[in-house]
């Protein structure tokens, strides 16, 4: 039986330059994992290349998820099937308030599932409570995506989209970076609430302190050269926070 | 034009939602233009004879000129010989106006029956030359607002329409103008009395529909002393392989301590993907702002055409009078929109504010024109100007072409101006949140013009948004 979420073999480039080698890995429903390794091991590109992003080309391997092959599916079918990215530098959308956005974003979901679109009333509630338990702002909510947020605060508000999406793979690319430690704890803190059987995350990052204490991962794998290198559990952290990734990446290039 | 019919056009006309014909008899002129054709004209509307020796002179004074090719616009030449200058829906009883006529404004959305109005915004609708129906007009005469066709206001207020008439627009302002001021054939008359607030939008739709015919409306909006108004204007057309031409001129005249508001939604048939067909669009539109403390905003969303040249102005004499120009732009496929505004500054503390929002997708050219002048008198006039233009796509072109001249030393003018590009990693983002290319280009246009959109009333804003999405229906791959 296949997994919830199934890598086999993934291979892609960027431009003439191949980034992921062969990458297989497997997440069940419910679990959370953990992906560290080297600048340029591939760990951003293999989230890019799970939601589609078309700056990336893939040349070979399988993606499934939920039994759907998700390689043939364009950006917004995967993200509507559940598949969630949390970007480390989300990009400005001018003019456009994230309360807005939000309500695009949903309601575009359910035009494509053939719903109606969702009413003020319904839409205010989920807005509220979410923002109340992820500590984002009435103000926040109504400037303009990314604008003029610090790192932080951007991290902050793509938990917050996390949190309003209910997607059921959550992938969170270096989260914890440009935080301070209180925001990390938000971001750890969103991760938490959202924890639940139906749902699964992978957690690129780089902060084994984070990592221990906020995201108390299933499994850690580590990558190098564009495929897993070592899987295991958070025991593979103290061998990562002894030796680094230097033992790793030799096995790689061997 | 049987239902069946305006469905089966319907189906191939997935992006221009309103280029459906109406199949109703037209009273038209014959083709070509000379003083005969102008003396049919006047005659048709009954009209006195300073009015037709307006025109004669108009006319005369057009033989003289040459058609403007300065724009950075490019079209076929126009031959004004083959185009019908007067065409009017007939009717069998002049009280009741043509079932099909009216068919064609439900779909349109014009409300015509006053009692099927919810919102509060009367209505006097432009079909090719001749005004059909002005709603709400006696309630609004209780307050002594004179909202009617121009031809009515002609009849029935002669004194004001010859005084104002080429007041702010004078026939020798341009070529079109010119054009316009001879063979004008209908528009609206709005003239709202000293310390009157107009309780509802006044709205204009205008609509061509007859083949080969030019559509010439003059609008003229006179708010007394004291005064305020909102006015709407909109415009379709039905999708023809061939150019139309639509000249038309707005005048208006703020007096001390008035108020006019003017939006304009013009979704003119742009011409299909390839840039077969559509309307020309060469436009005069100018506001006085004689009074002191006088206040005119010009709001547009430009969305259709095959070309626009269009500069809604404001002349600034009265002290401390402002005008304001807010604009979008948007051009998709082949079209060609040379447009923004002329800020005179004439009196003292005058001030006026441009934001111009331009939008180029497709092979289309975009242009902002400005002009801020500051007069020698305008002590302490200030202008803030900003324009900015939102490109999609790498075949398309912005230009921005503002122009100041300062002759008072005290006068300060500001411009400001960005370009930027929806960028692939924007549709990405938009995109992983579930939206599909089109909605996010939208989303995103529709945030990069919400400066100009909140300016507008509430029931022209949410058909603007839906517009912006309509106008830019396959600009993205």
């Amino acid at each position: 039986m296949t997994a919830w979420l199934e890598i086999n073999d993934l291979r892609a480039k960027a431009g003439d330059k191949t980034i992921l080698n062969g990458l297989s890995l497997s997440i069940d429903a419910g679990e959370v994992h953990v992906i560290m390794g080297p600048n340029g091991s591939g760990k951003s590109t293999l989230s890019n290349v799970l939601c589609g992003n078309p700056h990336y080309e893939v040349t070979g391997g399988s993606v499934t998820f939920k039994g759907e092959d998700l390689l043939k599916l364009n950006v917004e079918e995967r993200a509507r099937l559940g598949v969630f990215l949390a970007f480390q530098s989300p990009v400005e959308i001018p003019g456009v308030s994230m309360a807005t956005f939000m309500k695009y974003a949903l309601n575009a979901r359910r035009k494509a599932a053939g719903e109606k679109e969702l009413d003020a009333v319904g839409f205010m509630k989920r807005i509220k409570v979410r923002a109340q338990a992820l500590n984002v702002s009435d103000e926040m909510l109504k400037r303009p995506v990314n604008v003029g947020f610090s790192g932080g605060e951007k991290k902050r508000l793509e938990t917050f989209q996390m949190a309003m999406l209910e997607p059921d793979f959550c992938i969170l690319d270096e989260m914890d970076s440009g935080m301070d430690v209180d925001a990390v704890k938000v971001a750890g803190n969103g991760v938490k609430i959202m924890r639940s059987p139906e749902r699964s995350f992978l957690v690129i990052s780089h902060n084994i302190k984070f990592i221990r204490e906020q995201i108390m991962p299933d499994k850690v794998h580590v990558l190098a050269n564009g495929r897993v290198v070592a899987d295991g559990g958070v025991e593979l952290l103290d061998e990562v926070d002894k030796n680094g990734f230097a033992g790793f990446v030799k096995e790689a290039v061997a | 034009m049987t239902q069946d019919k305006v469905s089966a056009l319907e189906a191939v006309s997935d992006t221009y939602h309103y280029g459906f014909e109406t199949d109703i008899d037209a009273e038209t002129a014959p083709k070509g233009l000379n003083e005969d054709i102008i003396r049919y004209i006047s005659a048709k509307k009954n009209e006195p004879e300073w009015l037709l020796d307006f025109r004669l002179k108009a006319y005369r004074h057009w033989l003289t000129m040459t058609e403007p090719r300065w724009a950075k616009v490019e079209y076929p030449p126009i031959d004004y010989q083959d185009i019908y200058y007067y065409a009017a829906p007939k009717t069998d009883k002049k009280t009741e106006i043509d079932p099909e006529l009216m068919k064609t404004y439900e779909k349109l959305g014009v409300p015509l029956h006053e009692r099927e109005v919810l919102a509060g915004v009367a209505v006097d609708a432009v079909f090719d030359s001749v005004s059909v129906a002005t709603t709400f007009r006696d309630r609004l005469a209780k307050q002594g607002i004179i909202f009617s066709s121009i031809s009515e206001a002609v009849q029935n207020h002669p004194d004001l329409v010859k005084k104002y008439l080429g007041s702010v627009v004078p026939y020798t302002d341009n070529f079109f103008a010119c054009l316009n001021s001879a063979v004008f054939t209908d528009g609206t008359f709005v003239y709202i009395p000293k310390g009157v607030r107009c309780p509802m939008e006044l709205s204009t739709y205008f609509r061509i529909n007859a083949k080969k015919s030019g559509q010439f409306e003059r609008t003229m909006i006179i708010a007394d002393d004291n005064s305020y108004v909102s006015y709407l204007e909109g415009c379709t057309a039905p999708q023809r392989d061939e150019n139309q031409l639509h000249a038309a001129i707005v005048e208006i005249i703020v007096m001390n301590d008035a108020e006019v508001k003017y939006s304009t939604v013009q979704n003119w048939y742009p011409g299909d993907k390839d840039g077969k067909g559509g309307i020309y669009n060469f436009v005069t539109k100018r506001g006085l702002c004689r009074g002191v403390n006088s206040k005119l905003s010009w709001t547009q969303v430009e969305t259709g055409s095959a070309v626009t040249w269009k500069y809604p102005s404001c002349v600034l004499m009265g002290d401390n009078s402002v005008g304001e120009f807010y604009s979008v732009a948007i051009t998709n496929n082949y079209q060609q929109a040379d447009t923004g505004t002329k800020m005179i500054h004439l009196g003292k503390n005058t001030s006026s504010t441009i934001v111009s929002k331009g939008i180029s997708a497709g092979k289309s050219q975009n242009t902002y024109r400005g002009l801020v002048k500051m007069g020698k008198n305008a002590e302490n006039a200030r202008n803030f100007s900003q324009c900015d233009s939102l490109l999609i796509g790498s075949q398309c072109g912005a230009h921005t072409l503002p122009c100041m001249l300062s002759s008072n030393p005290t006068a300060s003018v500001e411009h400001e101006a960005t370009t930027s590009k929806i960028s692939d990693e924007q549709l990405f983002y938009c995109r992983q949140r579930g939206l599909n290319a089109e909605e996010s280009v939208s989303l995103i246009v529709n945030g990069f013009c919400k400066d100009v959109m909140q300016k507008l009333p509430m029931e022209f804003a949410v058909e603007a948004t839906r517009l912006v999405a309509v106008t830019l229906e396959g600009s993205v791959g």
